[in-house]
């Protein structure tokens, strides 16, 4: 054998092992996600259901503590060029990921370059615009979507002789006297922001804030609180307080649902999402859901709300082999078995038609008629306010709110008053929100 | 007498760089961070930014909610200070006089100190629980209708209390040390000339105890400006609202919840001042009036 030959075999040798590695490497890819607990547990399932479908790609789902923990880590690890494919960022987040342009790959160009078919009409429509920019390209894929609904307890609407109400007129007349009078706590909520603020915008089709609710951009863009309306709604609030007809127990989602789960409550607002955690946990009576209420003396019908929870951004700086998988992990995890597995497990809603309507021949509906509730209520009329808002440092305008709000309960300040510092700090850090982007 | 010295300037040069190098990069590179970032306002991600120059100061300056957490964070100190060090040296004055079963009595009051200030905080959370925690129960018994998380005043009480609770044990210890560190013979002098245990207590023993008292005055300063960030964190939920927090705690919601960089850097500047005047006053005025011996 010459040199040359030997060259030449070599050559192939070399071509046909690197050849090899590339069929049947895998392509590894990250999840960071917040879903602990249960959902953690699902996540899990979803993650090695695809790696199960194929064997191109693998992903591996990490879980990174709450919600603000996992965008600070996944801020810090992207500055320090460790970040990972794929990032689940709340709502109240979503401002500060889709305004770093150049923090992440637009999930529709993601898809499309990928060659996954990708059509935004495909989407349920609450779902649609949360995560998208201001052109209605879709940025973030939804994930762990959701949306206020009420739930009540059968049994205490039943000894109070009352349904469950659709305006908050009627709970105002009817149904809270009812409920006061059969001994229970008529109203609860547990998230403040979310569900009497910004899913009351858009119950009512009222603007959250000014450049088209913030989509058009961080600059100029301010919040819309101190106005007639909310105003009125927050009166009311407190004077259900002080008549026993509405209860809170604090800022923390738990602290408030508890108080529901003990049996205490006639009707309790929480996620679409706490439906699968509440048939989990085989509570002392019967339940049922129903749309979250809105003031007949605002609108005559209800709009749609948008959703909460958090979706998944696919990070930038990864190679075009990873991008792939994580476009492939998005089409699997958008197919309507996964999506159906996803709200029967969980309570969230399916993201697609497709998914909602496998669950609805399946019959899961007829079963649970409660886990309808959230799906129909984000498809109920759209307006041009009810996609949702897009507001930079929100998650401390959030905490803003949350301190107001309960001020407003405890009579430390007046209703006119709250929403008056509202407005000043929350227009403070949209402006300074609007400078971190220069 | 000789000066002992070394031979070239060079040697305790590099003898000490280990430790400058140390304090220089995880200490000055990072407040020198922190005081760059502060006049700024910067996209977290760290696509854009855009010069402030002091704003971020006059923004904090002008708020009325950072005014007031200043003043929690104050009072919080203060409180948690004094009914650390007063309890903890009540306590050892008491177990020194104790013969019998000294040592159980000691453990006892020690233990807590292996709590960690998290796990403190979730113990406070089960006991001064709303619906059921013993605590509660106890004051509802007594006519206050104790609300944590919902009442301001309420949620308070409870981080001092716990974080009380969680300081004792170590001020405890030093302070039995100290008193244990006494010498016999002035004891016996004091009692021959005084028969009253209370002005012996104010005159001879509490004078001694001085450089102990003054050690953990110090520290305590520290762990309620500071450490006490676990109770906090724990009782607030993550979720502070309407609930008291102190300044180390708004700096984490602002920089570490919130991803305001600006804003909470130029926070940790005006805590890294605050730390420098009180260290420089403390040694400065206290120290002096204290006999070491």
């Amino acid at each position: 054998m010459t040199i040359k030959t030997t060259s030449k075999f070599l050559g192939a040798a070399t071509a046909f092992t690197l050849l090899g590695s590339a069929a049947f490497a895998e392509t590894e890819i990250t999840w960071w996600h917040a879903m602990g607990g249960d959902l953690g547990e699902t996540v899990n399932e979803i993650a090695s259901g695809f790696n199960a479908s194929q064997d191109e790609y693998k992903i591996t789902p990490v879980f990174k503590g709450s919600y603000e923990e996992t965008l600070t880590s996944g801020i810090a690890a992207f500055r320090a060029g460790e970040q990972p494919n794929i990032l689940q960022v709340f709502d109240a987040g979503s401002a500060t990921v889709i305004g770093a342009k150049g923090a992440t790959v637009p999930v529709q160009d993601l898809l499309s370059e990928n060659g996954v078919d990708f059509n935004i009409e495909d989407y349920i429509s609450g779902v649609r615009y949360f995560y998208a920019d201001n052109a209605g390209k879709m940025i973030g894929m939804p994930f762990n979507s959701s949306s206020p609904i009420m739930y009540f307890n059968e049994q205490a609407l039943e000894a109070a002789g009352v349904e469950a109400p659709v305006t908050y007129e009627e709970f105002e007349t009817v149904t809270a006297p009812a409920l006061k009078a059969a001994g229970y706590v008529p109203l609860v909520q547990s998230h403040l922001p979310w569900e009497f603020a910004e899913n009351f915008f858009s119950r009512h089709n009222l603007p959250f804030a000014t450049n088209d609710n913030g989509y058009d951009g961080a600059e100029g863009t301010k919040i819309l609180v101190n106005t007639d309306e909310f105003k009125m709604h927050w009166t009311h609030v407190k004077q259900w307080l002080d008549d026993g007809y509405f209860g809170f127990y604090g800022t923390g989602w738990n602290d408030n649902q508890a108080q529901f789960e003990q049996g205490k409550v006639g009707l309790w607002i929480g996620s679409s999402g706490s439906f699968g955690g509440l048939m989990k946990k085989d509570l002392p009576f019967e339940f049922s859901a129903t749309n979250l209420p809105f003031w007949s003396s605002i609108t005559e019908e209800g709009y749609q709300t948008f959703i909460g929870g958090a979706s998944l951004f696919a990070m930038s700086g990864k190679s075009a082999e990873e991008n792939k998988a994580t476009a492939e992990f998005f089409r699997y995890l958008t197919s309507p078995e996964v999506q159906y597995m996803w709200h029967r497990e969980t309570g969230y809603v399916p993201i697609t038609t497709a998914a909602y309507e496998m669950a609805k021949a399946d019959g899961h509906y007829d079963r649970f008629p409660a886990a309808e509730t959230g799906i129909k209520q984000l498809m109920l009329t759209s307006g041009e306010n009810t996609k949702g808002y897009r507001m930079g440092f929100y998650v401390q305008i959030r905490d803003v709110e949350n301190r107001e709000f309960s001020r407003i309960l405890s009579g430390e300040t007046t209703v006119e008053d709250a929403m008056a510092t509202i407005e000043k700090e929350g227009n403070e850090l949209l402006a300074r929100f609007a400078k971190t982007q220069g | 007498m000789k000066r002992a010295g070394f031979s070239t300037k060079w040697l305790p040069i590099l003898l000490l760089l280990p430790q400058l190098l140390i304090i220089a990069i995880f200490f000055y590179w990072p407040a020198l961070h922190a005081v760059t970032s502060s006049f700024y306002l910067q996209d977290p991600f760290g696509f854009g930014q855009t010069f402030v120059g002091l704003e971020n100061y006059t923004h904090l300056a002008a708020s009325v909610e950072y005014l007031k957490v200043a003043k929690f964070t104050v009072l919080f100190t203060v409180l948690v200070t004094f009914f650390s060090l007063a309890l903890a040296l009540l306590f050892a004055v008491k177990a020194d006089k104790v013969l019998r079963g000294a040592k159980t009595y000691r453990t006892l009051l020690m233990w807590v100190y292996a709590v960690a200030p998290p796990v403190a905080g979730f113990i406070g959370l089960l006991m001064f629980n709303q619906t059921w925690g013993p605590l509660s129960e106890l004051f509802k018994f007594f006519g206050w209708d104790f609300t944590l998380g919902v009442n301001y005043f309420d949620t308070a009480f409870a981080m001092t209390v716990v974080s009380v609770w969680k300081q004792v044990p170590v001020n405890f210890i030093f302070f039995l040390s100290g008193l244990q560190s006494i010498p016999r013979s002035v004891r016996e002098a004091a009692l021959l000339d005084n028969r009253s245990g209370t002005r012996r207590f104010w005159d001879i023993t509490f004078p001694l105890l001085a450089p102990t008292g003054f050690f953990l005055l110090i520290t305590n300063i520290t762990y309620s400006l500071f450490e006490t960030f676990g109770v906090i964190d724990t009782i607030n939920k993550g979720e502070p609202g309407n609930n008291p927090m102190t300044l180390v705690y708004k700096v984490f919601v602002d920089g570490f919840r919130g991803n305001d960089l600006g804003g909470s850097s130029a926070q940790s500047v005006i805590l890294m001042i605050l730390v420098l005047a009180l260290t420089v006053f403390q040694f400065r005025l206290i120290e002096r009036r204290i006999h070491y011996t």
